[in-house]
């Protein structure tokens, strides 16, 4: 089917330090032209109204293809986490790489070890020549260093980034919440916070002695994020993630034992999440993702420590991200480096900005309309949103991947 | 004789307003009147109870309540039981840690099931925190936590402050050491939940490994050294330590446990000279407490305990029924 081109009009572009008034032409799927001076006749247009024009999320590291999610929060692009397979061999790379298709860009993440068990490698060559742009350890850390060592060094020679999940699992044993008067009124049992810490201490030393790029997926504590505050000072390449939950959630959320609120990681004291709205303010968190995990009521509507831990994420992450602007943490550009553009350099995508040459993922976003989080009524398949009852702004009104109107 | 602390109805406020919750989840959503109240309608139950062979009131006769136990309990199980049945009620008991939820059905499910039966009042206790919360927010009847997880066990900490203000006349300003496996107890969280409430000076002692995380946020004062924290305390409570902890993981051995934390008579002699001595059983004599400590016959309150036990959860069954049975004022 041949692409016809595509004009946006009186759009506020974000591709630079703020919104600008401004339009774009995409050809054959890639955008052609910011601010076109002329445009082919007879070609669609469309009138943004005023509303902002920004790349297509890119969600790093999601444990579900759930396109309807996808596609009401404005991700046009999806790295799936390896758990669910695990994704460990070629055939099911290439698979889950075709589960997108045709509105939805998925980006499967090698699994890093055969079935995810930290044990022997997994053949991440060849699941790279099936599509994977990434190696990741799952769920869970690696817990044997030389094991970790051997993945870091071998990703690396792929010139794959190692997306690492960053918990010490014998501080974290059997732990359903971080250690604090939340978790001891409540009776649950918990770790200590520097858990994360003690894990990533290990797997820098590594990447650094490796020469390794590692990106820890969430860093959730102020200590976590000063050890990649330093790395970053001394030139290594180290970036970290997060969600918006434990940005705007402390562990005072899990009270009356709301199972939605229980994540991996857990979510932490009011003094570490005021570390990470610094650490997103001042550069230090790279990418602000989902962590998309919908669970239904078998996994959910269970006793806090028997329920599984994940949110579904992807309807709520640009009303979130959008937040962190109203409030002031960050600007509209930032939002969309952290939900897109560094997203993309890891994933070494041609996409992820509003640029010349690069493929024509895009989404009109109305910053300003409010709407209430349900849980009842969410477009993903499963409703388990910590931010239930919340009022939040600003959603994507349309959606184009590789220049195709999607919404 | 009713206890002199007792206080007279008109200090309450009048009917429902006295105690204004559905159910009995924990000692964190009631207040010290509520409390107080409880305790003194406890009171009239142990007179009763002592009053001779005919033990019955039929307040609760024609109301159905179910004890459903998702976890062994001998003493507990058999305490509810006692008290449904002196107060008149069919009292049915489900041992559900043999039953269908061993089958896969969920906890939700037999909630349900449980409601669809019509019970008037139903006491559950469970293996893990949170599970009673979830059981009363799906059913019609007033719950009843007899244990959940590590998290409350509400009517043992009335029946210990009750057995507290009998035998020394009063349940405030006084200092108690709650002494043992902290961490993994929900007798514990109740007790110093109450006590802290009533105003009390209340102290853990425990070993490091044993001791739940921000102790402080609860208004408690930590002691790993026994002989330290048990220094003039007014009430001694000791805690079961269950044979899980001892293989190594939490503590040495228990042998090493009984030589660090167990109460002995000699450990005892730093607590005040009339100091009680309180468990909430089953015991593990040479373990955490010595044979001559729990036997002692004016110190230890361990049998008082379980017969206030009985009172205190016929008073609770009696004021969270009174709703349902339309008691002038309650509705």
């Amino acid at each position: 089917m041949e692409l016809k081109p595509l004009h946006i009009l009186n759009a506020r572009l974000i591709d630079g330090d703020a919104p600008r008034p401004g339009s774009l032409l995409a050809m054959d799927g890639r955008i052609a032209a910011i601010d076109p001076t002329e445009v082919p006749e007879g070609i669609e247009a469309v009138d943004a109204k005023g509303q902002w024009l920004a790349p297509g999320i890119i969600d790093l590291g999601v444990f579900a293809t759930d396109k309807p999610a996808f596609h009401f929060g404005g991700i046009t692009r999806a790295a799936l986490m390896p758990d669910s397979g695990p994704l460990d061999g070629a055939g099911l790379v290439e698979r889950a790489a075709k589960g997108g298709k045709p509105d939805l860009w998925v980006h499967p993440l090698a699994a890093a070890t055969k079935g995810l068990e930290g044990k022997e490698l997994a053949e991440i060559g060849l699941m790279k020549q099936a599509g994977a742009r990434a190696v990741a350890t799952g769920r869970a850390r690696i817990a044997d260093a030389g094991v970790m060592r051997r993945v870091l060094a071998y990703a690396a020679s792929l010139g794959l980034v190692t997306i690492v999940h960053a918990e010490d699992e014998g501080l974290t044993a059997g732990a359903v919440a971080t250690d604090g008067e939340m978790a001891t009124r409540l009776g649950l049992a918990s770790a200590p916070a520097i858990a994360e810490a003690i894990a990533i201490a290990r797997d820098l030393c590594l990447a650094e002695e490796v020469g390794a790029p590692i990106h820890f997926r969430q860093v959730t504590t102020a200590r976590g994020l000063d050890l990649i505050r330093a790395a970053k000072a001394k030139g290594l390449p180290v970036t970290c993630g997060i969600t918006p939950a434990h940005l705007f959630l402390s562990d005072t959320a899990i009270g009356d034992f709301r199972t939605f609120a229980r994540l991996s990681p857990p979510l932490r004291s009011e003094d570490d999440r005021h570390a990470c709205l610094s650490a997103i303010a001042d550069g230090t968190i790279d990418v602000l993702a989902s962590g998309h995990d919908p669970r239904g009521p078998e996994d959910k509507r269970l006793p806090f420590a028997e329920a599984q831990p994940g949110m579904a994420g992807a309807e709520t992450l640009l009303a979130m991200g959008l937040q962190l602007v109203r409030d002031g943490h960050i600007g509209a550009a930032r939002l969309f480096d952290l939900l897109a553009a560094n997203p993309a350099r890891l994933l070494g995508l041609e996409a992820g900005r509003i640029e010349p040459g690069l493929e024509a993922d895009l989404i009109l976003i109305d910053e300003g309309t409010p709407w209430q989080v349900d849980a009842k009524k969410m477009a993903a398949w499963a409703g388990n949103t910590p931010f239930d009852g919340m009022p939040v702004q600003g959603r994507a009104t349309m959606l184009w991947k590789g220049g195709q109107r999607i919404r | 004789m009713t206890s002199a602390t007792t206080r007279p109805a008109s200090d309450y406020p009048p009917g429902g307003d006295a105690f204004r919750h559905r159910h009995l989840i924990g000692i964190a959503q009631l207040t010290p009147w509520e409390i107080s109240y409880v305790l003194d309608a406890a009171e009239e139950w142990v007179e009763m109870n002592r009053g001779g062979a005919a033990k019955h009131d039929g307040r609760l006769a024609g109301l159905t309540i179910i004890n459903a136990f998702f976890e062994n309990s001998t003493r507990t199980l058999l305490s509810f039981e006692i008290a449904g049945k002196r107060l008149g009620a069919d009292v049915v008991n489900m041992h559900a840690a043999q039953s269908s939820v061993k089958k896969g059905e969920t906890l939700i499910d037999t909630a349900m099931t449980l409601n669809a039966m019509r019970a008037d009042a139903i006491v559950i206790r469970h293996a893990s925190s949170g599970a009673v919360q979830l059981i009363a927010d799906k059913v019609d009847c007033p719950v009843l936590n007899a244990g959940d997880g590590r998290h409350e066990h509400p009517t043992q900490a009335l029946l210990d402050a009750l057995t507290i203000r009998r035998r020394l006349g009063k349940v405030e300003g006084l200092t108690i050491a709650i002494c043992g496996d902290v961490l993994h107890s929900r007798v514990a969280r109740s007790n110093i939940l109450a006590l802290t409430l009533l105003g009390n000076e209340v102290r853990v002692v425990a070993p490091p490994t044993l001791i739940p995380p921000a102790m402080e946020r609860m208004h408690v004062t930590t002691f790993t050294d026994m002989d330290e924290g048990l220094r003039d305390a007014d009430v001694v409570m000791m805690l079961r330590l269950q044979n899980e902890r001892m293989d190594g993981a939490y503590l040495p051995s228990a042998r090493e446990y009984h030589a660090l934390y167990g109460l002995t008579p000699k450990r005892l002699e730093k607590a005040k000279p009339d100091a009680i001595v309180m468990h909430p059983g089953p015991m593990n004599r040479g373990v955490e407490i010595d044979s001559s400590v729990a036997d002692h016959p004016t110190r230890s309150t361990i049998t008082e305990q379980v017969e206030m036990g009985v009172a205190v959860r016929m008073a609770c069954l009696d004021i969270l029924t009174r709703r349902k049975r339309g008691v002038p004022g309650w509705n």
